[in-house]
């Protein structure tokens, strides 16, 4: 239990603070306090994040003129392969429920914890487990996989490098990702405070609760295809090897069942954090609230029955195109529901650009085009020239590095002091922000550019006609890089010597702003009884 | 209904130009809408927030039915398109592409075979797609075509080239190792100069024919024969009597002869030289007895570039 100190003697810290009965690492990596792990999630989800830029450094670096640059093929295909899985699999799915999720859903919604605190801790461990294993597939044996994040058979049951670890590092990671699912649906059904009702609940817990819905019904899916691949390299079944009967688009199916969903695990929890930050720095109610959760059902519903799409050009047949073609258009509708609702709440507010404020409205621009540039690849006959190339790679990083991580960057300064009871330099936070945007968009605008004009993806050497875009794009990454590095000097300088600030600095009206920053280790002394909705901003500070 | 003839690209760049003319549109819309609301509804011109409504149900169904709309138009269109990629003209000339780890080889009717696919002007083509091993792509970006080689399916594509020229094909499949350096030609000849190209017949044996056997079996995407440093040991040095250095615990070697070179061919990865990676595929059951034999002739032989125009080192 927290010492109760009275504001002004000297800072509290909250569940920050040490209770001194265990050596101090082992009350924190065996703590059931939701926020303590949501830290711990947060801490080993940036590190695994600087660990994929740097491997995305070295893929452009290597990309910066034809030919061999700093590494041979086979390094570059391990390059990309790691890329691929640490942050898909440790960064963007974990990201924003894992970490900003656990931190601030019990206080969202006015309960102590989580409901079930020490699976909630296992997930973590399982994480922890699976991120291990997954980079020490780089060291010994075969060498570091080489089969791209897809693990597409027959190559991946052939090569001998080590796919066999990675795909089991991956497979334990979608059970962490099945217990946080299955533990915030129960949360938000069974230990919301009362008066919360789901026309109160805040947008952000919505979009986790449809979120943690595809979690717990997509994920086993990706576990049984793992398995598959497993059986295919150990045992030689030939499931998927036409030779013997067996059919390697089912491969593909099975794959992209769970990764298409996965897509939307990704980027539900940022439009959650978004719709989180504009009505407070719009200082007006969130713009059609109802239709925002119906979107995000939509989204979650419509989104795990578009998956084809990866496979336009795999040889499936064109009946199933067309009806993934219609679908894949379909769930663009809800997407750009949100868009409108966002820009509307804009109108008619007192709008103050604040450093989330400036990534939330960045992540509608980037989204946009992400979104957008998605159309060509939802229709068929336009799909068959840029799938597989650059194009294709420019679109997901718009939508999942201009989307899910600009959100996640907006989420890390609007409850950083919420979370450390700190502020961090406004004016840096800006000069960052304004880095990042320069370098990611000459980054990977140049990429969709490359793609159009043909040059495929995965590839190490390229023709000469592609090389002013590719130099262009590496330029951009080290830009993006400066203005990243730069956000974490400012966040980790705030941590220290950060001005010490309130419980409410951004006058927002949900719950977490109620308590002290940072919370106390119980969360609520009592629990709140909640009677106005989470964008009431008059009422702001009260519950 | 189906424009049927309409070629490739002409098909999909129209579409092209629909999607992306109405999403700029929308981009601009979008954009300049929020950049207003920033700029009019700042804290610096309105210090208080209105007080307005916060849901209008008129507006939600309006931006929702008219995003239905273009999107249905856009799949429609799309739709539209795809299918002129899959009506193939009767008429059009069958090529087989035959796609293996890290080449391509196209056989034409009539048995002619090059590592280049290459295409008469004006004519249709319509290209029967296998692969050997894993999974691969063919991808013309000039025609807008692409479809993946599939182990145990044949695909197709067809395109027809309006005049003579060179144009890339790639591998978009990632296939391993040296997947970018699939790579090969379109070449589109006039008509005539094709059909003479046709029936002219392919070399027996000699050295011409043995070159023809190194592109159609993919040799040279990893052995180079002028000890340029590939993937796979070059084959300039390749003599008769020569010890090779192999991979292993113990100091390994082998003496080249013909043995050696069939067992190389056969069943790669029993002896790795030194250096190299283990990623060759075997050709047991893909090679005949005779062209072995021929290739193994031209191996051994000491001067292997003369025909080829490639400079010695």
């Amino acid at each position: 239990m927290g010492k109760v100190i009275r504001m002004g003697e000297f800072f509290r810290r909250g569940f920050l603070e040490s209770t001194g009965e265990q050596p101090s690492l082992f009350e924190w990596i065996f703590s059931t306090d939701h926020k303590r792990i949501g830290l711990l999630y947060l801490y080993s989800i940036s590190t695994f994040f600087a660990i994929g830029v740097t491997l995305g450094l070295l893929i452009r670096l290597e990309l910066i003129a034809p030919g061999r640059t700093i590494v041979g093929p086979d390094t570059y295909n391990a390059l990309f392969t790691l890329h691929g899985v640490v942050m898909i699999f440790l960064f963007i799915i974990p990201g924003i429920p894992a970490a900003f999720g656990n931190i601030m859903l019990p206080l969202q919604i006015g309960a102590r914890d989580v409901a079930f605190p020490r699976l909630n801790l296992l997930s973590w461990w399982l994480y922890i487990i699976g991120a291990i294993m997954a980079l020490s597939s780089l060291a010994g044996g075969g060498g570091p996989p080489d089969t791209g994040w897809t693990f597409y058979l027959p190559f991946s049951g052939e090569t001998t490098t080590n796919v066999s670890l990675a795909v089991f590092a991956v497979f334990i990671l979608g059970f962490s990702s099945i217990l946080t699912g299955l533990n915030f649906i129960t949360t938000i059904h069974r230990l919301r405070a009362p008066g919360m009702t789901w026309t109160r609940l805040p947008l952000f817990v919505w979009s986790l609760y449809a979120t943690a819905w595809v979690q717990v019904l997509a994920t086993p899916i990706l576990g049984i295809t793992l398995v598959l691949i497993l059986a295919e390299r150990i045992l030689g079944l030939g499931l998927f090897d036409a030779a013997r009967g067996g059919d390697p688009l089912m491969y593909q199916h099975l794959f992209w069942i769970y990764s298409h969903p996965a897509v939307y695990i990704m980027v539900l929890p940022a439009m959650g954090v978004i719709s989180e930050i504009i009505p407070v720095f719009a200082r007006r109610p969130i713009f059609g609230y109802k239709a925002i959760v119906a979107s995000s059902i939509g989204i979650a519903a419509a989104g795990s029955l578009v998956w084809g799409h990866h496979m336009f050009v795999s040889g499936m047949s064109d009946t199933a195109i067309l009806v993934f073609s219609l679908l894949t258009f379909i769930v663009a509708i809800p997407s750009a529901v949100k868009v409108f609702n966002w820009v509307a709440t804009l109108y008619g507010g007192s709008i103050r650009l604040d450093a989330p404020m400036l990534y939330a409205l960045t992540f509608l621009v980037l989204f946009s085009i992400g979104g957008l540039s998605g159309l060509v690849l939802g229709s068929a006959a336009t799909d068959v020239h840029v799938h597989d190339t650059h194009f294709v790679v420019g679109h997901f990083h718009y939508v999942m590095f201009g989307g899910t991580a600009f959100a996640f960057f907006g989420a890390l300064h609007y409850w950083f002091p919420k979370i450390f009871g700190r502020m961090f330099n406004e004016k840096r936070a800006a000069w960052a922000w304004g880095i990042m945007i320069c370098g990611f968009n000459l980054l990977y605008f140049s990429m969709l550019l490359v793609g159009l004009r043909g040059m495929p993806r995965r590839y190490y050497d390229y023709l000469p006609q592609f090389a002013q875009l590719n130099r262009l794009a590496t330029y951009g990454s080290w830009v993006l890089a400066l203005g990243l590095l730069f956000m974490a000097v400012n966040l980790l300088i705030a941590l220290r010597r950060g001005k010490h600030i309130g419980a409410n600095p951004w006058e927002a009206a949900t719950l977490e702003w109620t308590v002290d920053s940072p919370p106390p280790p119980e969360n609520f002394a009592v629990l709140p009884t909640v009677t106005h909705g989470p964008y009431d901003l008059e009422q702001a500070g009260e519950p | 209904m189906t424009p049927t003839w309409l070629d490739t690209t002409e098909a999909v760049d129209k579409v092209f130009l629909y999607i992306f003319g109405i999403s700029l549109a929308l981009l601009i819309l979008i954009t300049a809408v929020m950049v207003f609301f920033i700029i009019r509804f700042h804290r610096s011109r309105q210090t208080k927030p209105k007080d307005i409504p916060s849901s209008c149900l008129w507006l939600e169904i309006t931006w929702t039915l008219i995003p239905t709309l273009i999107v249905l138009s856009m799949f429609w269109y799309g739709w539209q398109g795809y299918l002129s990629l899959t009506n193939v003209p009767s008429d059009a000339l069958p090529i087989k592409a035959v796609a293996r780890q890290w080449s391509w080889s196209f056989v034409y009717p009539g048995g002619r075979t090059s590592s280049k696919l290459v295409v008469p002007a004006g004519k249709a083509v319509r290209i029967a797609i296998v692969s050997e091993d894993v999974l691969h792509s063919l991808y013309i970006p000039a025609f807008r075509i692409k479809k993946d080689a599939v182990p145990g399916m044949t695909t197709h594509v067809w395109f027809r080239a309006p005049e003579s020229g060179s144009f890339d094909l790639f591998c978009t499949e990632y296939c391993g190792l040296a997947h970018a350096s699939m790579i090969t030609t379109v070449e589109v000849l006039p008509a005539d100069e094709f059909d003479s190209w046709l029936q002219t017949p392919q070399e027996a044996a000699g050295t011409a024919k043995s070159r023809q056997l190194l592109e159609q079996y993919g040799c040279l995407a990893c052995h180079s024969l002028d000890g340029t440093p590939r993937i796979g040991p070059s084959f300039a040095r390749l003599a008769e009597g020569e010890k090779v250095q192999l991979a292993g615990e113990a100091e390994k070697s082998a003496i080249v002869n013909r043995e050696y070179l069939k067992r190389s061919i056969l069943d790669p990865q029993s002896e790795i030289v030194q250096g190299y990676p283990a990623v060759m595929p075997s050709f047991r059951d893909k090679i005949s007895e005779q062209d072995l034999q021929l290739l193994i002739d031209f191996l051994l032989q000491t001067d292997k570039t003369s025909t080829s125009g490639e400079r010695r080192p």
